[in-house]
């Protein structure tokens, strides 16, 4: 899985004593806004053969704001793939330290670890909030999960907010 | 259990992006399409903040991590680099447990 929020929402869910299950289609949930970035490189990456599986997996924010930031397709493509390349690697070696750390840290919560996984969603999603719409979707979203969270299994709420959203949006789009 | 359900979720974020590549672009163009997947982010990403925040198993709690998340939001408006402001709210909640 190479997409930083579903990675950041799977271990939160887990964490938080939700089900596998929640947290996997919460991932997935988060994920879903890289299908749009898809339809962006579409006309932009090399899609014959292989070439379109082995893109794929490299459709992330960072690739797709690189690539469809050039002005044309060869430079686009080097773009794609140089972010890539720096984001996978850096990425992978990031989390690779900190698993082999997390055994030499006795309390994370004396670290503050526990607020650094709301922090850096805030981080995510500050850059989205940028018109009245959205600003609003994400406070009805924040207070919707509280209002549920006492009374449904850890991780539920997440799957809530989806749905609502998604009727929102449907609805919203018509009118 | 807890392997099989990360493997899924592996393949089902794989997928998403494969389908992106793959489906024809009039299906992803259509209106409701274009209107609510750039939504679903903005709500699962404030939904999570709340949760993590707000939380303790199913007790709505308000500690610490209150806190951080105003120092979080401090540093988000004064456009703070992305490690300033995870490490900001995490050593916020960290000095506030020593007191």
């Amino acid at each position: 899985m190479f997409t930083g929020a579903s990675q950041f929402a799977l271990v939160g869910v887990v964490v938080a004593g939700g089900s596998v299950w929640a947290g996997a289609a919460t991932a997935a949930l988060l994920g879903s806004r890289n299908v749009l970035y898809g339809v962006r490189l579409s006309s932009l990456l090399d899609r014959s053969g292989w070439k379109r599986f082995a893109s794929a997996q490299f459709v992330i924010d960072e690739t797709t704001a690189m690539a469809i930031a050039r002005d044309s397709i060869p430079e686009s493509r080097i773009a794609f793939w140089a972010t890539a390349l720096a984001v996978f690697s850096l990425w992978n070696l990031g989390t690779l330290i900190g698993a082999l750390a997390t055994h030499a840290l006795p309390d994370p919560r004396a670290l503050g670890f526990d607020a650094a996984p709301p922090a850096a969603f805030l981080a995510l999603l500050a850059p989205r909030l940028r018109a009245r719409e959205p600003m609003a979707v994400a406070l009805g979203a924040g207070v919707v999960a509280l209002v549920c969270l006492p009374f449904v299994p850890s991780g539920v709420p997440l799957l809530i907010v989806a749905v609502l959203v998604a009727i929102f949006g449907i609805l919203r789009s018509r009118g | 259990m807890m392997w099989a359900g990360v493997l899924v979720a592996c393949a089902g974020c794989y997928l998403l992006k494969l389908a992106g590549l793959s489906l024809p672009a009039s299906v992803l163009q259509d209106a409701r399409v274009q209107r609510t997947v750039p939504l679903v982010p903005v709500a699962l990403l404030a939904a999570l903040i709340a949760t993590q925040t707000f939380s303790t198993g199913h007790h709505l709690v308000v500690d610490v991590r209150t806190a951080a998340l105003v120092v979080a939001i401090a540093l988000v408006l004064l456009r703070a680099p992305f490690l300033v402001v995870v490490a900001g709210a995490a050593a916020t909640a960290a000095l506030l447990r020593l007191i």
